[in-house]
């Protein structure tokens, strides 16, 4: 398939999970943030803005900038308008590409983004739907999509994105006074009753952790994600059967993964935020080297000679 | 009729128009009976509903058009346009002759030029074109064929009778809205469907990409075809995407192209593939920085090489330009009179040469009344409607006219057609055209039956193109007997056997019950 629209397709992975991560995240956070006195509320609003990777654009930020920031701000990407945005604005240009329910999904979407009430109300009701919308948007191109090399591209987006997400969302709970319970990470995840069956309620941080960070059967934890990216890879470049990786990506994506998987559990606990950042920076350069590989126009521009 | 139609047959004998739903004075025409009778059916809240509906499912689907960078949707009216089955056998032979012809002519242009030497038209006509590309001068492109798709405007005077209002050889848009209006239409005005027989338009995509094969470069077996489009702020992105998906192949932009010896391929992610036909729809202007403006991004260095060289198949062609010039276009007839020794099916348009001394005096001292044109002008830009244009637009017109006559026509406002088109809360007479399309392979020119009808949505604007907001309607051309698609596709070499007992419904139904109970 074509270079640019591998890479779409890649793109519009990534945006919507990341619109459906994000949504969790402050759909969770809000709550919290709500009972906090208004000082804290804006502290705790510019640490919860920097660990999902952005910048206050001005002093006084609180609660109503973060509402912006990681909700309705369509001209950034790390915002849940501005990602579905990016997400939509990628299937127009690989439209003939990806399904036109899938197309439409994310068309409808786009259009719905206008139509929330932009407070704090109004965004728990704006998270919701954009859950359910991601989750329309993931089961069309799952259904519709033929699992041949265009949706490896989109999966393998998605499932990268989603590392980078839960590890984002482990980051916050450093974030100070936030006061994160495990509970409420858990249900960031949505992984709080698969988490109580499988543990049968003996939860403790240690648990918690390992289960959003090592558990090999729950969709979003950090191993599962990792994996499947693998997994996706590995079906893209049938290359390396027998000896080594010459797949850079494959190679990052698989040393931040069995990292995690062998690492001992109370070691990672006790320097969590470092190897989140590892995982965030694995996702980025893994990124880069899929970029370099499948998608590359750097000799766009370059003309090439004619021989008559 | 209606409430809906109240006070709409006065509006049209008001217009002087021909309508095509209503004779003057009377019920609807036999062509419309089915339409009519659904449509009688229906209230206000009605048709407002569906009307909205089909808006909204259009948006939804992104069946828009780009202006100004906006996506806007492109409104299709609820009342279709409909053609009897003998209007329409007219206007397919006359389109079909019109595309041979204008093929002969660029062969010819491009070649011995026979129609100068002959002294149909003069040298100079065609040499002052603005389309007119030596780069392409003096080689017969691979594949045989110039005018793959063609989309010729007609309209229908005051009279009733059809006419070319012009021919769009290079790159012509709307088909997109046919394929679509249809399937709206099917879901917005079921009723209307009912007892008759409407000549099917589905098969646009196989025919077009038949012909797109048959005419690759030779000694290439199974051809790869792509759609070149400039990208999704072209105003028409859109069609591109959905033909591009329709036919099942890459739409391509320039940048995912590269040119090396001759012949062309795409960026995959599997390394360089060959590509053998493009489908551009780019014009030529930005098609090659080498050979056209170096400043474009939207094109690829080398086609036109490529093509020169045989390696590749670009469709349309390259220079095609000349050919729909509005002032070739006043040469027309003739050319069809030249080339196949046959008299035109469908007539022009009356239409003044400027540079003539006696038509350009004629027309400068009446130009009040006419309509003038840039004769490489399109989707309406430059266009003077002289009776709706003030005394100062008239006298920057004249002096125009006066620096370049070679760059202008005119002609007599014709009162086009009219439909019966939703505006508030009734049913208005509006001004329509038509754009038939044609597909031609080498060997036959097939006419998709029907076309774009697009509608002036402004009550008396004869202005129906998009970016001028116009709408448009579903053209129905109706049979005798149920029409079913033709094959147009190259058969299958291998043949997939049927496979009847994978599902032996009974006997799998029951497992399934005894799998329940358990």
């Amino acid at each position: 398939m074509l270079s640019r629209i591998a890479e779409s397709l890649f793109w519009i992975g990534r945006y919507v999970e990341r619109a459906d991560g994000t949504a969790r995240i402050l759909d969770v956070h809000l709550e919290r943030l709500n009972h906090l006195p208004l000082e804290e509320q804006r502290s705790v609003a510019r640490e919860l803005l920097a660990v999902m990777g952005a910048r206050p654009q001005s002093e006084d930020f609180g609660l109503p900038e973060l509402l912006h920031s990681l909700a309705y701000d369509k001209q950034s990407a790390s915002s849940i308008a501005g990602a579905l945005s990016a997400a939509r604005e990628n299937a127009r240009r690989a439209r003939e590409t990806v399904s036109s329910s899938m197309w439409e999904g994310l068309n409808t979407t786009y259009y719905g983004l206008n139509q929330h009430r932009k407070d704090v109300v109004g965004t728990y009701r704006f998270c919701n739907w954009v859950l359910e919308r991601t989750a329309m948007v993931r089961g069309l191109a799952d259904s519709t999509v033929s699992h041949d090399e265009s949706w490896l591209f989109l999966v393998l987006g998605r499932s990268l994105e989603r590392a980078d997400m839960t590890a984002r969302m482990l980051s916050t709970r450093d974030v100070q006074s936030a006061g994160m319970s495990w509970v409420n990470m858990l249900r960031c995840a949505g992984a709080y009753e698969s988490f109580l069956r499988t543990r049968r309620a003996a939860f403790g941080d240690q648990h918690a952790a390992e289960f959003l960070l090592l558990d090999r059967l729950f969709p979003r934890s950090i191993v599962f994600a990792l994996r499947d990216a693998d997994e996706c890879l590995a079906k893209l470049d049938p290359s390396a059967q027998r000896v080594g990786f010459i797949n850079d990506a494959r190679r990052i994506v698989g040393q931040a993964r069995t990292f995690l998987e062998f690492h001992r559990t109370d070691d990672l606990m006790s320097e969590l935020p470092e190897h989140m950042e590892r995982v965030q920076k694995a996702v980025t350069q893994a990124s880069d080297a899929i970029s370099r590989k499948y998608f590359n126009q750097a000799d766009e521009h370059a003309w090439v000679g004619e021989v008559s | 009729m209606s409430e809906l139609f109240q006070g709409y047959s006065e509006a049209a004998a008001r217009s002087g128009a021909y309508d095509e739903m209503f004779a003057p004075g009377q019920e609807a025409r036999k062509s419309y009976g089915q339409v009519a009778g659904a449509l009688s059916e229906l209230s206000l809240a009605d048709v407002t509903a569906r009307a909205d509906s089909m808006a909204r499912t259009f948006l939804d689907r992104g069946v828009t058009f780009d202006y100004a960078g906006e996506e806007r949707p492109f409104p299709l009216d609820i009342v279709p346009r409909v053609i009897p089955a003998d209007e329409w056998d007219v206007l397919e032979r006359g389109v079909a002759q019109r595309v041979r012809a204008l093929e002969a002519f660029l062969n010819d242009v491009y070649g011995r030029m026979s129609v100068v030497s002959d002294g149909v038209i003069p040298r100079q006509l065609v040499t002052t074109s603005a389309h007119f590309h030596r780069a392409v001068h003096g080689f017969e492109p691979a594949g045989g064929v110039r005018v793959h798709v063609s989309g010729i405007d007609v309209v229908r005077d005051a009279a009733g009778t059809f006419r070319v209002l012009e021919d769009n050889v290079r790159v012509p848009s709307g088909v997109s809205y046919v394929l679509e209006n249809r399937q709206a239409m099917a879901k917005g005005l079921p009723e209307a469907f009912g007892q008759q027989h409407i000549r099917p338009v589905e098969e646009y995509p196989r025919r077009l990409l038949s012909a797109l094969r048959k005419t690759a470069p030779s000694g290439v077996d199974d051809p790869t075809v792509v759609v070149l489009t400039p990208g999704v702020f072209n105003s028409a992105y859109f069609e591109h995407t959905l033909l591009a998906g329709l036919m099942g192949v890459e739409l391509v932009e320039g940048r995912d192209l590269i040119c090396r010896g001759n012949r062309v391929y795409m960026r995959t992610t599997a390394g360089e593939q060959r590509v053998d036909v493009i489908y551009k729809r780019i014009d030529d202007d930005f098609l090659d920085p080498l050979q056209f403006r170096s400043d474009s991004m939207l094109g690829c260095p080398g086609l036109v090489n490529a093509a020169r060289a045989g390696g590749v198949t670009i469709a349309n062609a390259v220079g095609n330009g000349v050919a729909d010039d509005k002032l070739v276009y006043s040469y027309v007839p003739d050319l069809i009179r030249y080339y196949l020794h046959e008299e035109p099916v469908i007539a022009n348009v009356d239409t003044f040469r400027l540079e003539e001394k006696d038509a350009r005096e004629h027309v400068l001292d009446r130009l009040d009344e006419l309509v003038v044109k840039p004769v490489d002008g399109s989707g309406g830009k430059g266009l003077v409607i002289g009776p709706d244009a003030s005394r100062e637009e008239l006298e920057a017109l004249r002096k125009r006219v006066l620096a370049d006559p070679r760059g202008w026509i005119a002609q007599p406002v014709l009162q086009l057609s009219t439909v019966p088109t939703l505006s508030g809360d009734r049913f208005g007479p509006r001004h329509v055209d038509l754009r038939p399309f044609a597909v031609n392979d080498g060997e036959d020119v097939w006419v998709l039956p029907g076309g774009l009808t697009r509608v002036a949505l402004k009550e008396g604007s004869l202005i129906v193109n998009s970016s001028q907001g116009g709408g448009s309607k579903d053209t129905w051309v109706l049979a005798d007997t149920p029409q079913l698609p033709d094959e147009a596709l190259p058969r299958q070499t291998v043949t997939v056997r049927e496979q009847v007992s994978v599902w032996p419904v009974e006997s799998n139904w029951r497992d399934r019950q005894t799998d329940q109970q358990q």
